[in-house]
């Protein structure tokens, strides 16, 4: 496990999983910041009529809350140079006080000229909902 | 009408985005990202950056309004009611701060169709106002083909 980001960074060190909590105040916030009012994001009624279970989150706010993780490691945002990601599930958001928590996990897959390739795991409900989700780390030299 | 006619074709760039103090701030906010770069100015300008530090993501919220204005465009067909956004990838070649100018060009990569979808790829290439490259973001889109 490597709590952060450093010279000594090498292939196969962890981070430090942790889960982050996102409510439908934190899709209202998110909409309003980005700009996306996709109403499958804030509306069961819109999101029902399109074949879904209820609320989903914008799968850009799920990739950005996989950048943060990475972005704590490496020392900041400024150190993340790259981040992709394959949207595979939706992450359901019920109308509650405590939301839908999604489990994040990294590993570092490799290290060429100061820069770490992380492999990110994000879960929900115990299964993936970002595919090949990676990230490259500028590390402090 | 989606057909192979749209790979390769360059959009004219658009206008440049002035990435606002308070817009990144606001954005880091609502991603639950607490640095003080992305926060307070002086904490960015301490830290050796001009300005408050953009999350990487911040880009993409900037440059898809730029591919929903191309992909709404009826000449092109794309039926957007039924988009999904598949796959995304962002590549900085510099961290985005506050103050920046950025203008987004859109390079229709590939069009893929088969069992009754189209799945698009997209580039939109991100440069400041002295035509230096900031980001390149690909896209990948799905939609249900047929409808056009």
């Amino acid at each position: 496990m490597s709590a952060q980001a450093g010279p000594g960074t090498a292939k196969g060190d962890e981070i430090a999983p942790t889960t982050v909590r996102v409510t439908r105040a934190d899709l209202v916030r998110y909409a309003g910041a980005s700009g996306d009012f996709n109403p499958i994001h804030w509306s069961d009624r819109v999101a029902g009529e399109v074949g879904l279970p209820g609320v989903i989150a914008h799968g850009m706010l799920t990739m950005a809350l996989a950048g943060r993780f990475v972005s704590a490691w490496a020392g900041g945002p400024a150190a993340v140079r790259g981040l992709g990601v394959r949207f595979t599930r939706p992450v359901v958001v019920p109308d509650d006080d405590t939301g839908a928590a999604i489990e994040l996990s990294g590993t570092v897959s490799g290290v060429e000229d100061g820069v770490a390739t992380v492999v990110v795991t994000a879960k929900f409900d115990g299964r993936t909902v970002l595919g090949k989700a990676t990230a490259q780390v500028l590390l402090p030299s | 009408m989606v057909d192979q006619s749209l790979v390769g074709r360059t959009l004219p760039p658009t206008a440049p985005y002035l990435v606002g103090r308070q817009k990144v701030t606001e954005f880091a906010l609502a991603i639950g990202e607490g640095d003080s770069v992305c926060l307070d100015v002086d904490a960015a300008r301490a830290a050796g950056h001009p300005d408050v530090v953009a999350p990487p993501t911040f880009t993409i919220a900037f440059v898809l309004p730029a591919i929903e204005a191309f992909l709404r465009d009826p000449e092109v067909g794309w039926d957007y009611a039924h988009m999904v956004h598949a796959e995304q990838s962002i590549s900085l070649h510099r961290p985005v701060h506050a103050g920046d100018e950025l203008a987004t060009t859109i390079h229709v990569d590939d069009l893929r169709t088969r069992a009754g979808s189209h799945m698009l790829t997209l580039r939109c290439e991100v440069a400041d106002t002295a035509g230096a490259a900031v980001a390149t973001c690909k896209a990948v889109l799905v939609t249900q083909a047929g409808a056009e």
